[in-house]
């Protein structure tokens, strides 16, 4: 099924989702980009740098953590979880950056730009422009701004020049927009690192390409630890990059029920939430076909999560096509499922979660206790929470940093 | 002026027609923008009045989406505002009967793919020509995805006008120019609408490629704004596209800044 997967009838397409739906401008840029992709990707060598730089520079591969303390607590199945916290920069997300910046090499091309929710892809490419010795651009809703601004400072310290969106909601889909316009005007100097498994081909397949190295790892560390594969794996989505990169390696194991853990925000009753699978509907926007969270006439909606990495209209087509294919399961976690998760985990495990991967693991506290001991279940922690300080604390409603934050403000 | 039949039979060979026909006293032709319930609906009917007044011979009414794309700032805004204000699909083809009852200028459709996908080809089509339109322009879907739209749009007697660029490669050119209808919507630079364009050698030599791949006319837009960009188009395009440009006159300037500027860039399509 993996290899199938990529087999492609029509160029991008999984099934009925994906394609490549730019403005004729793109067109050229994108093909160019497909085919320095696929070269690389045909070049063994290719693959073997990637593995190196990861190794040497983001402390691949990262380990899997048996949660003992956990695993006991809710008293049903063991629980182990991949942790892509330790990447360089504190989530998966360096895999991919760090892959699309060896691509720009090649290409030789000298600005890269990037789109950016929580803000942990937008530091993830400014850390690589650096080490690189690229221009950078990040483009970030005005209202992820807001809530993620320690991210903000860090891009600027690496010398990105950090762009606030204000268009339309201001979250993920409009910085994604943005960054395109910005593409269509300098695609001859300039690389779009799409953070991403969304977005016009080859985009999905090529950031699941950078991403599988989180499945493969784990694969063959988990029969290393437990000398059999996991019977459930939880990753959360937002447009799916964590979960398509752990699932790829799992996907023509018949026994692993992979399961995708979208953000069920306020509750999908609320209409607050960005569950694309069950509220969502089939279109076409950001450049391909997938599931949108969408109005009768096709307008999209807004969409709410506590985790700004989650808070997004779209999935990536592969997770689309693998859920029509009831390939993955899909579930969602409130806000309030959440923050709780977070903190049991921080408790439990001494492991600080980002809100986004917390996602995955409300899901699989929901799911244990009525699991049979002997059963394994594997978690990709995908991102740490220190980033999310400020909303954890007022999520939880602590006094002193509430203090803390009131007497540094005086202090200004 | 020529008569304009409106019947769907005869449309499809008559935009050619109405194009040749404005031409036997233009150097070039006008198209000109405006998004439907922007800044509202009444502001849109005085902006057709105005572009009737002043000699506009096409027109393209945008419906709008919430993810413009392959627009630049003023548009983006636009677009979201009118859908703040409540536009929804059916205002949209109720102002498109209207206009279209009302004005002489072919008008087009100009929309992204989703809201067309979401209600289906047929019913686009088939709605579109209700409302006597002449066609529709679609610039974030490539050739390659339109599938049935292009046989439900030659039933209905409705043009799909594609968008070429410079960045196109000539077998990328031919493939759109023969599948394209009416005329090819040649976009004039890289990057959204809005910004600035200059007519230089590059843009020479763009419509020198759009001619060697197509028999269709050509009409030019992005970033035009003043008479002397339309003078400097004359001999080298049928069509000139205004769009933003008219818009930030009519926020900043009022009907009357709107009628000036229109009447200006209509003088300069005259020898």
């Amino acid at each position: 099924m993996q290899k199938e997967l990529f087999e492609f009838e029509r160029p991008g397409y999984y099934g009925p989702y994906g394609g490549a739906f730019v403005p004729e401008i793109l067109k050229t840029t994108i093909d160019e980009l497909t085919s320095a992709f696929e070269k690389a990707h045909a070049d063994p060598t290719f693959w073997q740098q990637y593995i190196e730089v990861m190794q040497t520079y983001s402390c691949r591969p990262t380990p899997i953590s048996y949660l003992e303390n956990l695993s006991n607590q809710l008293g049903g199945a063991r629980i182990y979880c991949k942790r892509e916290d330790l990447n360089h920069t504190g989530a998966h997300k360096a895999n991919n950056v760090m892959g699309q910046g060896l691509l720009v090499k090649r290409m030789g091309k000298s600005r890269v730009i990037a789109e950016t929710g929580a803000g942990q892809h937008g530091v993830a490419t400014a850390t690589m422009a650096a080490r690189m010795g690229l221009e950078c651009t990040i483009y970030m809703g005005a209202v992820d701004v807001e809530r993620q601004r320690p991210n903000v400072f860090w891009m600027e310290q690496l010398g990105a020049e950090v762009i606030a969106v204000t268009d339309g909601t201001a979250t993920l889909k409009d910085a994604i927009n943005e960054a395109m316009r910005d593409w269509a005007a300098s695609m001859e100097t300039t690389h779009y690192v799409m953070g991403t498994v969304c977005g016009p081909h080859p985009f999905p397949q090529m950031v699941s390409y950078f991403q599988s190295l989180i499945g493969k790892e784990s694969y063959q560390q988990m029969q290393k630890m437990t000398g059999c594969l996991p019977n459930h794996i939880y990753a959360c989505v937002g447009g799916g990059s964590n979960a398509t990169g752990m699932f790829l390696a799992f996907l023509d194991e018949g026994n692993v029920e992979l399961i995708g853990v979208e953000a069920g925000g306020k509750g999908i009753e609320t209409g607050q939430h960005a569950c694309r699978m069950k509220g969502g509907k089939l279109g076409v926007a950001q450049g391909y076909k997938t599931y949108f969270l969408q109005d009768q006439e096709g307008q999209m909606l807004e969409t709410h999560s506590v985790a700004a990495g989650l808070d997004y209209i779209g999935v990536g087509p592969i997770l689309s096509y693998l859920y029509d294919q009831k390939r993955i399961r899909f579930e969602s976690a409130t806000d309030e499922e959440v923050v709780e998760a977070a903190k049991m985990l921080i408790r439990q495990e001494g492991i600080i979660p980002a809100l986004e991967s917390s996602h995955a693991f409300a899901a699989a506290i929901r799911e244990a206790p009525q699991m049979k001991k002997e059963k394994i279940i594997l978690i990709n922690l995908s991102g740490r929470g220190d980033k999310d300080i400020f909303n954890i604390a007022e999520a939880i409603g602590d006094e002193k940093w509430e203090l803390f934050l009131k007497q540094k403000v005086q202090n200004l | 002026m020529g008569v304009i039949l409106k019947t769907e039979s005869t449309k499809l060979m008559n935009l050619t027609e109405h194009i040749q026909e404005r031409l036997r006293h233009k150097r070039i032709l006008l198209m000109t923008h405006a998004v439907v319930g922007f800044p509202s609906l009444q502001a849109n009917w005085d902006m057709l009045e105005i572009m009737q007044k002043a000699g506009v011979d096409l027109v393209e009414l945008q419906l709008p989406f919430t993810e413009p794309s392959a627009d630049g700032e003023l548009f983006v805004k636009a677009n979201q505002a009118a859908l703040k204000s409540g536009i929804r699909i059916d205002d949209y083809f109720a102002f498109m009967q209207k206009a279209t009852a009302a004005f002489d200028f072919p008008i087009f459709m100009m929309s992204y793919y989703n809201p067309v996908f979401v209600m289906g080809h047929q019913t686009v089509c088939q709605r579109l020509k209700e409302s006597g339109s002449w066609g529709y322009i679609l610039p974030d879907l490539p050739v390659e995805e339109y599938g049935d739209l292009f046989e439900y749009s030659k039933a209905a007697g409705l043009h799909p006008i594609l968008l070429c660029a410079p960045t196109n490669t000539p077998q990328r050119l031919r493939k759109i120019a023969q599948q394209g209808s009416g005329f090819l919507y040649c976009v004039a630079r890289k990057g959204v609408t809005g910004a600035k364009t200059d007519i230089n050698e590059n843009v020479d030599d763009f419509i020198t490629r759009c001619r060697d791949c197509s028999e269709l006319s050509i009409a030019l837009g992005f970033g035009l704004s003043k008479g002397e960009d339309i003078q400097d188009l004359h001999g080298k395009v049928e069509i000139a596209i205004v769009g933003s440009a008219l818009l930030r006159s009519w926020l900043e300037k009022g009907p009357e800044g709107y009628q000036n500027h229109l009447t200006e860039l209509v003088e300069n399509c005259f020898p």
